[in-house]
């Protein structure tokens, strides 16, 4: 696997080949030593045009465990705002060594872009793209919920017949597109919940259900996992719902639509929470939670994609 | 002035025979025809079209000269087959006032690959606040007869109605820009499942629609004449259709690439098809089709938008919106409207140079292939077929989206003003052309 750049391009085997090896990276890690010498003499570049400490921190870790050398570059600007291009900025990495390149970026499609360019040799690993996609957040959010479906025998497994919720905006979310086609692919069935101005316009062919209602939707699917997605507030200003109070009402996981969740489904979000607006205290905090859980497994499933991406996945 | 006879032409009509070029004029047309001291070319095989008329280029200068000059955008357009080109007015500074568009007028003079009509601005500085200097552009020595603030809406629903009755008292038109502002915030891509996946902001078909909608309200209102630029989906044909059956005076225009080309080529995020109206749906491209079929789209326009490659390998976001189209637009037209049987030649020479050359009142354009017609001709070998290429483009710039693909038919020889621009399918150096 040269790029890791979406899981829509991902079938079945590629997912799952991300998971198992994210398993065994899992595996060192229980280890005293954590370190891996596997990406010894190679560098990454964390090459975020948006902030994202979070992301960040999580490849960063990933990398240093497995060896590498990490650059930071908080790239300011682009070619929008007359800062550097990305092809020149991608050049200049490259000529001081980058090997891989791991790329946060506010537009859609960068990555993709860096990738099919000619402009690089190295491999580029999607960290994030505007609305597009956040292919390794979906792999961590995967290889959590098949840990919590089957601990320890996980390997080999996937996601069949398990029902899965993702709430809220799903319009601005590359979690939410990321998610849908991962999960899907594993055979999971994904239900969209969000008002109406939250969800795409063009999703009739997506292999998902679409609703409005999360009552109706939770007593309707009896959800294994409920995914939901950090709202921002600002939103209400450009006219997608009324209030802040008025979506907790409706797409909030209120502490009352907690307990009305089947007694296995888990609890999911990606962070940063908006506690009391998307995700009540009750249902963050609670031991159905996996959200932490998820922020561990992300330096795993991280580990899994640079090791596929830059050591070639040897056979 | 040297003559030219062309045997063995085919005409628009499917009849074959000679053409004999003389001081400017189609002198003579028949069967058997010499003429002592004319050079001959055999024309076997070749459609003799009318000189092909654009109602919409992006020239860039001035201002633009990295994109574009006028000399380099009418090398473009006479590579494509075409004889005249009218020169959309968003230059810097815009075409607002009469000597802009008489600098333009006079490149364009000067170059003499084609005919250079420059469009005026609607507003100043395209900002859609106050009228430009129309009057004066209208009786200018480039006579401006067509108004557009195309790459901007005129938005302003009072503004407009003002626009629509001021160029009306000179005899214009206003072209239109059909994009409602608020709808289309940041869009970058036809909304739809295209958008939805790519995780880019959607262009809706509404945002054309309600503007087209109200548009063609207010020319009825003011009994004013409407032409609606790069019209791009089904319900606008749908809306122009209507209009035309009250008897509004509103024409329309489609590109090239709105017949041939849709919104799943965005799938790689490659800039080079993002355009403004974006590339839309299987079922918009039928539509269009069929409406330029049926009438109720007059033209086909370039919209030719040149843009230097840094304004294109970017993030799509960042890339500028726009492709050339001069050059390929009568293979493109060939391959979506006569390929497919919706258009004869006839009806090739119809939409892409007798209706545009009266929608913009370019005199000795667009005129029949006939005796005592002006000699602006286009020479077509319809039974060529090309993988286009960067051989193919003649302006400045390389944003096309058909580099690579194969494209029917070839231009084999463009006459302006009865002198030869292009000649066994190459443009004549600049220095033969210029000062006819």
């Amino acid at each position: 696997m040269k790029h890791l750049l979406s899981t829509r391009d991902l079938d079945r085997d590629a997912a799952l080949r991300i998971l198992d090896t994210a398993e065994d990276m899992a595996a060192t890690q229980q280890r005293e030593v954590k370190k891996l010498p596997t990406l010894r003499g190679r560098t990454v570049v964390n090459l975020f045009f948006e902030d994202s400490t979070r992301t960040r921190i999580s490849f960063e870790a990933a990398a240093k465990r497995l060896s590498a050398d990490v650059i930071n570059f908080a790239a300011k600007g682009s070619s929008v705002s007359k800062g550097e291009s990305l092809q020149d900025t991608a050049q200049t990495l490259e000529a001081i060594g980058a090997d891989g390149i791991v790329i946060r970026h506010w537009a859609s499609g960068a990555p993709a872009v860096l990738a099919a360019s000619g402009w690089i040799a190295s491999s580029v690993v999607n960290a994030g793209d505007g609305t597009h996609e956040h292919p390794t957040q979906a792999l961590l959010d995967a290889f959590t919920l098949r840990r919590r479906l089957h601990g320890e025998a996980s390997r080999g497994r996937d996601l069949d017949g398990v029902s899965v919720l993702i709430v809220g905006d799903i319009l601005h979310s590359r979690v939410a597109r990321s998610n849908v086609w991962l999960l899907t692919t594993l055979g999971a069935r994904v239900t969209l919940v969000g008002p109406p101005t939250l969800l795409p316009h063009g999703i009739g062919g997506w292999p998902v259900a679409a609703v409005h209602d999360l009552d109706a939707a939770i007593a309707d699917t009896a959800p294994d996992a409920v995914m939901m997605l950090r709202v921002q507030r600002e939103r209400m200003n450009e006219a997608f719902f009324p209030s802040a109070r008025e979506y907790s009402a409706g797409w909030g996981l209120t502490s009352s639509r907690f307990r009305a969740l089947p007694e296995r489904a888990v609890v999911m979000h990606p962070g940063p929470m908006n506690r009391g607006f998307e995700i009540a205290s009750e249902a963050a905090d609670s031991p159905r939670s996996t959200v932490l859980e998820q922020v561990a497994n992300g330096v795993s499933v991280r580990m899994a994609a640079l090791y596929l991406t830059l050591a070639g996945g040897a056979e | 002035m040297t003559s030219y006879l062309l045997t063995g032409v085919t005409l628009p009509d499917g009849r074959r025979g000679d053409l004999l070029l003389d001081e400017g004029i189609i002198a003579e047309a028949g069967t058997g025809l010499s003429a002592a001291g004319a050079t001959r070319i055999d024309a076997d095989g070749l459609l003799a079209l009318p000189g092909l008329v654009d109602l919409h280029t992006h020239l860039r200068e001035p201002g633009g000269e990295g994109s574009e000059t006028v000399l380099t955008g009418s090398r473009a357009a006479a590579a494509g087959g075409y004889t005249a080109v009218s020169a959309m007015a968003n230059t810097s500074p815009v075409a607002d006032t009469a000597s802009v568009v008489e600098q333009v007028q006079a490149l364009g003079d000067a170059a003499g690959y084609v005919t250079v009509r420059p469009i005026g601005a609607v507003t100043r500085g395209l900002a859609g606040e106050q009228l430009a200097d129309i009057g004066a552009m209208a009786r200018s020595r480039a006579k401006v007869r067509m108004f557009s603030d195309d790459g901007f809406c005129v938005a302003d629903p009072l503004l407009m109605r003002r626009a629509l009755e001021y160029i009306r008292g000179f005899g214009g038109v206003l072209a239109q820009h059909a994009q409602e502002p608020r709808l289309t915030v940041g869009a970058q891509l036809n909304e739809g499942p295209a958008s939805a996946e790519l995780g880019l902001a959607g262009w809706p078909a509404v945002a054309e629609e309600a503007i087209i909608a109200r548009d063609v309200l207010l020319a009825q209102h003011t009994g004013a004449r409407l032409h609606v630029c790069h019209l791009s989906t089904a319900g606008s044909v749908e809306i122009v259709r209507w209009a035309k059956s009250r008897g509004i005076a509103v024409t329309a225009e489609v590109t090239p690439h709105h017949l041939l080309l849709t919104d799943r080529l965005a799938s790689g995020y490659d800039a080079r098809y993002k355009v403004n109206p974006p590339l839309r749906s299987d079922e918009d491209v039928e539509a269009v089709r069929a409406g330029l079929a049926d009438g109720t789209i007059d033209v086909v326009a370039t919209d030719h938008a040149p843009h230097p490659d840094d304004s294109k390998s970017c993030e799509w976001s960042a890339a500028a919106n726009g492709m050339v189209g001069l050059e390929s637009a009568l293979s493109v037209v060939h391959e979506a409207m006569v390929d497919t049987g919706l258009l004869d030649w006839a009806g090739v020479a119809r939409v892409m140079s007798e209706a545009p050359a009266r929608i913009g009142g370019i005199d000795g354009q667009g005129e029949p292939v006939a005796a005592g017609s002006a000699a602006e001709l286009t020479l077509y070998d319809p039974s060529a077929r090309r993988d286009f290429g960067l051989g193919d483009l003649a302006g400045r710039s390389r944003n096309s989206p058909y580099l690579g693909r194969s494209l029917p038919g070839r231009v084999v020889a463009v006459f302006h003003r009865g002198r030869p621009t292009v000649l066994e399918g190459e443009l004549r150096d600049a220095a033969e052309v210029a000062g006819a």
